[in-house]
């Protein structure tokens, strides 16, 4: 792959991602002020001082948007990784084993997604204890059900080819044909999906930070901080529209870059690349 | 199926092989109850099974222990959980989901005031959303590859990635605080007149509308391409068909069942779009009632609510299937 044969629109994607996770990394050195510093009065005019201008309890917006690609990024990471190693290890398990456990598996995978996800988490977080990691995991093992789907998919198309026949027929166990035949081969569009779910995992998280139910204040959080700045909205403030935003746009950033990278995907198995 | 006389001997056999059509709607309907009645166990025994005691949250964490049990005793938490879940269940077929631990008020009274309201907003988004995305997306297939078709993709692509709070509060400034001309917030009452109601609605409508345009389009525009590109197709365009022939003989019954597949699929999607659209708009719906209850931890409203949720969520997807049998015959005869 050359670099010049990345198309513009992955570039403005890749880059979008590179700044967001610049600013998670180095939140406390680009930052003005502190994250739930009060540093003047509420809702204040955005000024050559505080870019964004301030928020609903006077903190500086443009830090706190700084301090919560932080949270919202790290969150977001951590539950797309866990719910792509789980879905990915149960799917080929599921598919390399066949039988019983195949059968328990996806009628249970079935039965979760019958749910819809956000109904799901309201109903499991009303119940359990406001933590950051309840929330990873619930998160996590929410989509871990559409990972798991698609991976299974894969996995039957690869699984039933002469090299893994031949690995089987070798002797070795389940685990090497797992992450040694199957895992290598599948890569290309879970790679794909991975960006796709990560995408989600923002959106799901923001949305749950926006009902009051994802991350905590005072820690800031892009979806947090719409909620906290809504009632603003009323009176002409904007100051709700602005991590809104910064969402919107990562969320974007991930999408073009999967965009790109499905697209590259169907081109590489020969497809007449319309769809 | 092979040995006749066997055939004549199973009377379900003998029904699929004189209705086959029928016994495979029946067969799914069956399955969607037997799907619900799963669901019903999840959502009751999973807030169960999970940790944390609902006595102590509602007591908070300075509750004596004698207070703790008084109140168990008051919810009815003492007693088996599985003679609980089969009461809940059996008055939840009869509409009756108990009382609310924090308003102490019926909920089947509040639902049934707010489910009217909620599928009132999300069957006139429905309404707006499904012409208009089967329309574009077959325009877009239309100007395959060329300009309208790419700005219709990168918009598409834009919206699917914005959240639904974000577009409410965008349209709110713009046409409730700077222009004037819509209201916010969208309040409905009991003997409110229809236009009222619906100048009521619009600005969560549109937001509704936005969300899943875009998702629609996009999987209409996927299905219909991938009819378009099939072998019969390019027959029929080989034979000298007119594109207008073609598209309607041979295209658009082929087009037709994942069509109806992808609509139903975002009906269902819009279902939980209402949730976050109601919050935004302080309308009473379903998901504000579901969300408020979430964060008082109100654990029979939030039941009730989960399980009228996911009931209307599968019967939309039942629907998208049986439709789907119907319209594509070769569904009929599974490999």
């Amino acid at each position: 792959m050359r670099l010049r044969e990345i198309p513009i629109t992955a570039w403005v994607g890749i880059i979008g991602i590179a700044l967001a996770c610049f600013c998670a990394a180095f939140a406390p050195l680009i930052a003005p002020y502190g994250e739930t510093e009060v540093v003047g009065g509420v809702w204040q005019e955005a000024d050559a001082q505080f870019f964004f201008g301030l928020d609903n309890l006077g903190r500086d917006i443009l830090s706190r948007l700084i301090y919560g690609a932080r949270t919202t990024l790290s969150v977001a990471l951590a539950a797309t990784v866990i719910s792509f190693s789980l879905g990915i290890l149960l799917s080929f398990i599921a598919a390399v084993s066949g039988g019983l456990i195949d059968t328990v598996f996806s009628r249970f995978n079935d039965l979760m997604m019958s749910i819809p996800t956000l109904i799901f988490a309201l109903v499991v977080l009303a119940v359990l204890p406001q933590h950051l990691i309840v929330l990873i995991l619930v998160m996590a093992v929410l989509d871990s059900t559409r990972v798991y789907r698609l991976g299974r998919a894969v996995a039957l198309d690869v699984a039933v080819m002469e090299f893994v026949e031949a690995a089987r027929l070798r002797g070795e166990g389940t685990t090497w044909i797992i992450f040694r035949e199957i895992l290598p081969n599948t890569l290309s569009p879970l790679l794909a999906e991975f960006g796709l779910r990560f995408a989600f995992s923002i959106l799901f998280l923001s949305t749950l930070s926006f009902l009051g139910l994802g991350i905590q204040p005072p820690a800031a959080d892009w979806g947090g901080m719409v909620k906290d700045n809504k009632d603003g909205i009323i009176f002409g403030i904007s100051a709700a529209l602005v991590p809104g935003t910064a969402i919107a746009a990562l969320a974007i950033c991930v999408n073009l870059v999967v965009d790109w990278l499905l697209k590259r995907t169907s081109s590489l198995k020969g497809g007449r690349g319309d769809a | 199926m092979s040995n006749p006389t066997e055939t004549e001997s199973l009377p379900r056999q003998r029904f699929q092989e004189r209705f086959p059509l029928l016994a495979l709607v029946i067969e799914r309907i069956l399955l969607s109850l037997l799907l619900l009645v799963a669901v019903s166990m999840l959502i009751f025994g999973g807030v169960e099974a999970l940790p944390g005691d609902f006595a102590t949250t509602y007591l908070g964490q300075s509750a004596t222990p004698q207070a703790v049990a008084n109140i168990r005793a008051e919810l009815g938490l003492d007693r088996p959980v599985v003679t609980r879940y089969f009461e809940w269940l059996a008055g939840a077929v009869q509409g009756d989901f108990g009382t609310s631990w924090a308003s102490r008020n019926s909920v089947s009274e509040q639902v049934g005031n707010r489910l009217g309201n909620s599928l009132f907003l999300a069957g006139f988004a429905a309404v707006i959303s499904v012409p208009l995305a089967v329309g574009l997306g077959m325009l877009s297939v239309h100007f395959r590859n060329r300009m309208p078709d790419k700005i219709i993709n990168v918009i598409s692509l834009a919206a699917i990635s914005l959240p639904e709070f974000f577009i409410g509060y965008l349209l709110i400034l713009y046409f409730a605080v700077n222009f004037g001309i819509a209201t916010f917030p969208a309040t409905v009452y009991e003997g409110m007149g229809f236009i009222e109601r619906l100048k009521a609605i619009a600005l969560p409508t549109a937001t509704l509308v936005l969300v899943v345009l875009a998702h629609m389009m996009r999987m209409t525009r996927a299905a219909i391409l991938s009819v378009m590109s099939s072998a019969y197709m390019e027959t029929a365009e080989l034979k000298g068909l007119s594109a207008f022939r073609a598209i309607v003989k041979h295209a658009a019954p082929n087009a037709l069942a994942p069509i109806i597949n992808v609509v139903a699929l975002n009906l269902a999607y819009l279902v939980v779009g209402v949730v976050v659209v109601e919050v935004v708009f302080v309308y009473p719906g379903m998901g504000q009632y579901m969300v408020d209850a979430v964060t008082v931890r109100d654990i029979p409203v939030v039941q009730a609510c989960g399980l009228i949720f996911a009931a209307v969520y599968i019967f939309l997807n039942m629907l998208a299937d049986i439709l789907a049998i119907i319209a594509n015959p070769r569904l009929r005869h599974p490999r």
